[in-house]
């Protein structure tokens, strides 16, 4: 149940376009107990029927830009590759903290945009 | 042309370490990167940032998968609650600008990185 409650929100989240994994990840390895790797991999797999059913809505839409996604993907995969596997070469625990830092960033840089988001719209 | 092609390609690559390294956060690098540099529409970036993301996220799944065990049952339960949520959250993405949300996440976001840092 609480693995459902997870999914949701998080599915929720990446569909507006903030980024699920900033949910889940924190919530599988705080709520669950889920070792680091674990929680990363249960993110990166549970993205693709979630992008896959935004992505259909998305392309509705119309709101992808087809010019922009060959040079993105191709930078992306070679990124992908080494970020992996330097991912799973690290410790749990290591992976977990460098993960903490990383969150932490977005953390701030969240709520910053909320700020300035609002700013603008008084204006 | 050369030079603009070359940006685009970095960012991608950017983009496929972070969300590589950390099994997610890739659209926290694409969709500033986007709307900052090559000046993409803000809901343009996000949905782009959804279709670059998705293949980058297949090559990871499969390098992380072969490197250890998991518990598939688990996976399928946030699978399943995800899908709903992706639907939703699309759907209302064309009808709010959730600034709330924002920091809600933020605030979130910081309180559990705190938590991993330490813990």
């Amino acid at each position: 149940m609480i693995l459902l409650i997870i999914g949701l929100l998080s599915g929720l989240i990446s569909g507006m376009g903030i980024g699920g994994g900033t949910v889940l990840i924190p919530a599988l390895t705080i709520f669950v107990g889920m070792n680091q790797h674990n929680a990363q991999s249960i993110n990166l797999i549970y993205f693709i029927p979630t992008a896959i059913a935004a992505l259909v809505i998305h392309i509705r839409n119309k709101r992808i830009r087809k010019e922009l996604l060959w040079f993105l993907i191709g930078g992306g995969v070679i990124g992908a590759v080494i970020g992996s596997f330097v991912a799973i070469s690290l410790d749990a625990v290591l992976l977990r903290r460098l993960f903490g830092f990383f969150l932490f960033y977005m953390g701030i840089t969240e709520f910053r945009k909320s700020k300035r988001k609002i700013k603008v719209n008084e204006e | 042309m050369i030079k603009n092609t070359l940006k685009i390609s970095l960012v991608g690559f950017i983009t496929g370490l972070t969300n590589g390294l950390f099994g997610a956060g890739g659209g926290t690098i694409v969709v500033p990167a986007m709307e900052r540099i090559l000046k993409v529409e803000e809901h343009e970036s996000h949905a782009t940032a959804i279709a670059v993301i998705l293949p980058l996220s297949v090559m990871s799944t499969f390098i992380y998968i072969r490197h250890q065990e998991l518990d598939w049952k688990s996976i399928l339960y946030v699978a399943i609650g995800g899908v709903g949520g992706g639907i939703l959250g699309a759907k209302l993405l064309s009808r709010i600008s959730p600034q709330w949300l924002h920091k809600i996440f933020g605030l979130f976001m910081i309180a559990a990185s705190i938590r991993m840092i330490m813990g």
